[in-house]
């Protein structure tokens, strides 16, 4: 990928995902699902998403450190959030949304988190980022832009104002 | 008649335990013994943890898979029915496997047998002990000789300290009256056998709570209970005026030598929570009391009842403490 996707106004990169994802619920017919962030970014980018859609129910939201698959190796993460669904999920179309969709386990256990308050009539995802590294066979529905990384780069939104995407090398983190 | 003096052979004295017992290397919570040791970072982070599971209510399926196939004993060398249960409860919410052991205090539980049964439960591959017991300080001992992957939650060390109750406390209060710099609080009744007191009053202190006061006889007060940090009340009318929070303490008769009181009757008299003496509180005062009550004893039926009384709340959250403090002992176990 070119360093300008990078650089993308990212205004105009929710902007384009909100119009997708309009034109894929209408043509389903569910054009007022219900919306779930998943923290902390994802939550932004919903946020976003949510405000452009102008849906009726408010957002959701979901911390998923009580699903988390790596938890027995690496422990609790140490700023958990509480979730808040304000809806019932039985029989709802469901926009989960994140902002980076990476190896897949994050939402594998949202997932699972989602499963645990109801049975959704269908969940639909939403990514401001897709990158290469699938481990789990997870897709997202819609995307906002997709990045090439090497394996030791990271990405990560920051936020909430203004929202700014920052790619560094795993190495220099402190 | 007390039966703490029946199993010395597990420590000789509580006195100033090490802290470190509590922490590994990395200085992450290994064991939870007691309040004091803990910063007031780590107390928030549970806490806040705490929070995330008290939400887990709106859940249908009311579990979360955080310690799949951990098995957690609840190793119980004296009787409680609430302490017990909501352990089991946060346990099994967090998906663990529970075994329930109670052994009876008799003369015959000496040090020897206890290690014997902690051997045979360790042969067992289990992951973590609760345990309570009436000799002061044998949580620490326990922590002190079991197998480096075992954990061990103190719920409740003869007249030392219970951790999870003065936790859960703190959840209470702060979910009603938040900042505890603002806050006056009360603790009521026989301060000197209640471990629930003194683990309160390390809480409060880290916490840093506005003023404490201690209500009670001089006969149910610790010798140098001042030097805690607290206010001593031996009338209750003056130490409750004013008061953000009382908390009222079960008078612990079983733990009771005789001549430390006149009678039940006359302790209600002096020291027992009525309507009329909670009026001399703040107005919005929240009740308190860590369970079980003996009503018209310490407490009265129309307080404990009443409006004020967070009682059964105390009990719901510390369901959703005991699972914070559980997930953050065993996660993390094996390093990354």
């Amino acid at each position: 990928m070119t360093e300008e996707s990078l650089t993308d106004d990212l205004q105009t990169v929710l902007n384009r995902m909100a119009e997708t994802l309009k034109q894929r619920l209408s043509a389903r017919g569910t054009p007022d699902p219900v919306m779930i962030g998943i923290h902390t970014g994802g939550v932004w980018v919903a946020e976003a998403l949510h405000r452009r859609l102008g849906l009726s129910q408010p957002l959701g939201k979901l911390d998923i450190s009580f699903y988390r698959d790596d938890f027995s190796r690496i422990g609790m993460h140490p700023q958990v959030k509480p979730s808040s669904l304000p809806f019932g999920v039985d029989d709802r179309h469901i926009v989960l949304v994140d902002d980076v969709l990476y190896t897949g386990r994050t939402i594998r256990a949202a997932l699972n988190e989602i499963f645990d308050y109801g049975r959704p009539a269908s969940v639909t995802l939403a990514v401001l980022v897709e990158r290469d590294g699938r481990e789990l066979p997870i897709e997202a529905q819609v995307a906002g832009q997709h990045l090439s990384l090497r394996p030791d780069q990271q990405v990560k939104l920051r936020g909430p104002d203004p929202l700014r995407l920052e790619v560094a090398s795993i190495k220099e983190q402190p | 008649m007390s039966s703490a003096a029946d199993a010395p052979r597990l420590v000789s004295a509580p006195g100033p335990l090490p802290a470190s017992l509590q922490f590994n290397e990395e200085g992450r919570l290994r064991h939870l013994l007691s309040i004091e040791g803990l910063s007031r970072e780590l107390i928030t982070e549970i806490l806040d943890t705490a929070e995330s599971f008290a939400s887990m209510n709106a859940q249908s399926v009311k579990k979360v898979p955080l310690l799949r196939g951990k098995t957690v004993v609840n190793l119980f060398f004296e009787a409680s029915t609430r302490t017990r249960t909501t352990f089991e409860l946060a346990a099994k919410r967090l998906s663990a496997d529970v075994l329930n052991i109670n052994i009876s205090a008799s003369a015959t539980v000496k040090g020897e047998s206890l290690l014997d049964t902690l051997r045979n439960l360790e042969a067992m591959y289990v992951d973590m002990f609760v345990v309570r017991h009436e000799a002061s300080g044998a949580a620490h001992f326990i922590a002190r000789h079991v197998a480096p992957h075992v954990s061990v939650l103190n719920a409740g060390d003869g007249r030392h300290a219970h951790p999870t109750q003065a936790l859960l406390d703190m959840f209470t209060i702060r979910r009603h009256k938040g900042d505890f710099g603002a806050l006056r609080v009360a603790i009521v009744g026989d301060i000197l056998h209640s471990r629930v007191a003194r683990s309160q009053i390390h809480a409060l202190n880290i916490l840093n709570t506005g003023e404490i006061r201690v209500i009670a006889p001089q006969s149910l007060l610790p010798a140098h209970v001042e030097s805690l940090g607290v206010h001593v009340y031996n009338d209750i009318r003056a130490g409750l005026r004013d008061v953000d929070v009382v908390i009222m303490l079960r008078l612990q008769r079983e733990r009771m030598e005789a001549g430390l009181l006149p009678s039940e009757h006359e302790f209600f008299q002096l020291y027992g929570l009525t309507q009329e003496r909670l009026a001399l509180a703040k107005p919005k005062c929240l009740v308190m009391h860590p369970g079980p009550a003996n009503r018209g004893v310490e407490i009265d039926s129309r307080v404990a009842d009443g409006p004020q009384s967070v009682i059964l709340e105390q009990v719901t959250y510390g369901i959703a403490v005991r699972m914070a403090v559980m997930s953050m002992i065993m996660g993390g176990s094996v390093n990354p």
